[in-house]
């Protein structure tokens, strides 16, 4: 084990899936010379030279494309989105090719396709780069959506995005690209999809998170023991789809209680499908009503105050706990 | 302007109280300084002031509620604004900061919601798998769901008094347990008293010293101001005390302290707890600023206060000051009394009852009037040798009775 950021962990990842397949190549704006905007591919360029590390133009559509076509041809391509606001430029190519070629030949193409982004607000960059689209995604069948609240987690998962035979949708959330945590050193430790991890244990109320909302989570099941004498589940989900619904269940009809939390918007949000899961395979079992706890329905304001307001908090996640009791 | 009328903080440990009795109805005038309310506290009721003028527009805390300090129980206003709507607070043994939802008029249910049993799905499978009638189980959830805990419950009560069952084959049945003892929950009186003596008990260590002092001196001279003195006036052992204590705290300042995180805080003012047993318990009101006050007014202070305490009417700065206490079991023919320190204090002195006993004076016996006083002490703030002189001291004056005058 060795403790590293969550940025170093997905660089790592992407120079050892490069070392091990020589498919493997990275394309995307400012990812070469300038070592990407987040400093995921810092070096990756002096390493693999300019054929494996490719910056390209500002068309987020024209990468994707790219992307779709090398993977048809035999290649591996990580394409990276600098942040998963611009993905909407590139969404036909996402949702219209790469999800769907695989099924619409028959199984006779695949996309090999790894699409790194980084998601989130809280960083005041306003309303349009500061999006929370993973549920989006989420939505499509024909897309892996991959989203890790750990660095060991993030390098397994990526690893393993690299390997899967149709595109991967690999989730960075913005706050955590500088958080750190121990990170295997074996070149080939995968972490499976569809596999959440319950990364802590109670038995009063079962909280569901995944990328940032887990730390929320976890923070907010310290309040909780702390304050009210309460203990919970802290269930990180770690892939959103396929969607491991099996631990949250598991979880729930011993808890009786669920609140879930992410970032994105309640109102047509991931969370809510995890409430409906929750409804139909535990209802029996519940003790009170499953709570979102999401973000305020704006376009995400720019002032600091205001942006802090209209993310979830683990202070309200701690009130949605009490207020079932 | 709406002006919202707060349940006040009476005393720092104060978290809540309760509502006893509106003295104004809605539409009332009411002028600064009226008497708007009574609120029950942990040890006291008290009247609650108006500290703006206006009309009582609304009162938001019906009578018997328990409201948290700082929560809306009023609102007074103009006679003819346009008020704020405040949700009626829901009558409840204990406030629940969920407001009940009213009958809505969105189509969501209504009238009919209001009526609806709620149950959580886990609550009804357990209780019909268990055979247990929801309409007898009390919801204890948000606005009064049966949750899984009140039907576990309903089936622990159920299972405790369920009748025998068929006779079995052993031959020696377990014995049958016990009748369940009564228990009664502790009121709000008895919990306060409990956490100051637990607290005083587990924080502060104690030391104890006993002296007796010869009375005789002090008697007669209490006998004589009594002649010239009249009604309330009239002093009592007690009020002798509390003299003396004063007089001898003015020497020994340490006895008139506590101990805080930053060091021993000396109390400029010396404000004397007196412990008045009452029906439903204990309480120490204090009688303020002693150290220069002549007996005839601590006397009548001192009568008015236990007056006012057993009613119940104790002042908020009676209840929630004081920096050293006496308690006096004299009346009740006990001989020694040791205090515990009322939790914060450096030191409480316990009196017994003044008694005609054998006492030695210039090498015979005589028979005496004698008291015997105890100090109980903070060993973290003072030490026995300090403790032995304050004690000396009150001795001192008691026997002087002089000094009890000056």
């Amino acid at each position: 084990m060795t403790e590293m950021r969550m940025r170093d962990a997905i660089r790592e990842a992407m120079r050892e899936e490069m070392l091990r397949d020589a498919r493997v190549f990275l394309m995307g704006e400012d990812i070469g010379a300038y070592g990407g905007s987040y400093a995921c591919t810092r070096g990756l360029l002096d390493e693999f030279g300019p054929e494996r590390v490719r910056d390209t133009p500002i068309s987020e559509s024209g990468i994707v494309g790219a992307g779709v076509g090398a993977a048809l041809a035999g290649f591996i391509p990580m394409v990276e989105i600098m942040t998963i606001n611009f993905s909407l430029v590139a969404l036909d190519q996402i949702v219209n090719n790469a999800s769907k070629l695989h099924y619409m030949s028959g199984g006779q193409v695949n996309v090999p396709l790894v699409l790194r982004m980084a998601s989130g607000g809280g960083s005041q960059l306003g309303a349009t780069h500061s999006h929370s689209l993973e549920g989006m995604f989420a939505h499509f069948p024909g897309l892996t959506v991959v989203c890790p609240a750990f660095p060991g987690d993030a390098k397994g998962l990526l690893k393993r995005s690299f390997r899967e035979p149709n595109p991967v949708v690999f989730i960075e959330h913005t706050a955590l690209y500088g958080a750190r945590g121990e990170v295997p050193d074996d070149p080939d430790h995968l972490v499976e999809f569809g596999q959440a991890a319950t990364v802590r244990s109670g038995k009063d109320v079962t909280l569901v998170g995944y990328s940032g909302s887990v730390h929320q989570c976890y923070r907010a099941a310290d309040m909780l023991a702390e304050e009210h004498g309460l203990t919970a589940d802290v269930i990180d989900l770690r892939t959103i789809r396929p969607l491991d619904m099996s631990s949250v269940i598991r979880s729930v009809r011993r808890t009786n209680r669920a609140v879930v939390v992410e970032d994105d918007w309640k109102f047509g949000g991931f969370a809510g499908e995890i409430a409906a899961q929750i409804m139909e395979r535990a209802f029996d079992w519940l003790d009170a009503p499953v709570a979102r706890v999401a973000g305020k329905d704006v376009p995400m304001p720019y002032n600091r105050n205001l942006e802090y307001a209209a993310l979830p908090s683990e202070e309200d996640v701690v009130e949605a706990v009490l207020s079932m009791l | 302007m709406a002006i919202e009328v707060v349940m006040p903080q009476m005393g720092a440990d104060m978290t809540e109280g309760t509502l006893v009795r509106w003295l104004k109805n809605p539409g009332d005038s009411v002028a600064r300084g009226d008497v708007i309310a009574e609120i029950e506290t942990d040890k006291a009721t008290v009247e609650l002031e108006a500290f703006d003028a206006g009309v009582l527009r609304q009162v938001v805390a019906a009578e018997g509620d328990v409201v948290p300090v700082g929560e809306v129980i009023a609102l007074l206003g103009d006679a003819d604004e346009e008020m704020p709507e405040v949700e009626r607070r829901a009558p409840s043994e204990k406030p629940n900061p969920r407001a009940v939802a009213a009958p809505t008029a969105d189509g969501t249910g209504g009238d009919l919601d209001a009526r609806r049993v709620r149950v959580s799905p886990v609550a009804r499978r357990i209780a019909d798998d268990a055979g247990i009638d929801l309409a007898e189980v009390t919801g204890s959830g948000p606005d009064g769901r049966i949750l899984r805990r009140d039907v576990e419950e309903a089936i622990a009560v159920r299972d405790h008094h369920a009748p025998a069952g068929v006779p079995t084959v052993e031959p020696e049945l377990p014995p049958p347990p016990p009748p369940p003892a009564r228990v009664e929950p502790l009121s709000r009186m008895r919990s306060a008293i409990a956490r100051n003596m637990t607290d005083a008990k587990q924080q502060q260590p104690h030391y104890y010293l006993t002296v007796d002092v010869d009375m005789t001196e002090a008697m007669a001279f209490r006998r004589h101001v009594n002649l010239v003195l009249h009604g309330p006036q009239r002093v009592s052992v007690n009020d002798l005390l509390v003299r003396a204590c004063a007089v001898a705290l003015a020497g020994h300042p340490k006895f008139n302290a506590s101990l805080t995180d930053e060091g021993i805080q000396y109390h400029e003012q010396v404000d004397i707890n007196i412990g008045v047993a009452l029906d439903e318990g204990l309480i120490a009101p204090a009688l303020l600023d002693v150290a220069a006050r002549p007996l005839p007014e601590i006397a009548e202070e001192s009568k008015a206060l236990v007056e006012r305490a057993r009613a119940g009417k104790l002042r908020a700065e009676e209840y929630s000051s004081g920096t050293f206490t006496i308690t006096n079991l004299g009346a009740y023919g006990i001989d020694v009394l040791v205090g515990i320190i009322n939790a914060g204090q450096a030191a409480i002195l316990g009196a017994g009852s003044v008694t005609e006993r054998p006492a030695v004076v210039d090498g015979e016996i005589a028979v005496r009037q004698l008291m015997t006083l105890a100090l109980s002490a903070d060993h973290r703030v003072t030490d026995g040798a300090e403790g032995a002189r304050f004690l000396k001291e009150i001795q001192t004056v008691l026997e002087n009775p002089t000094r009890l005058s000056v």
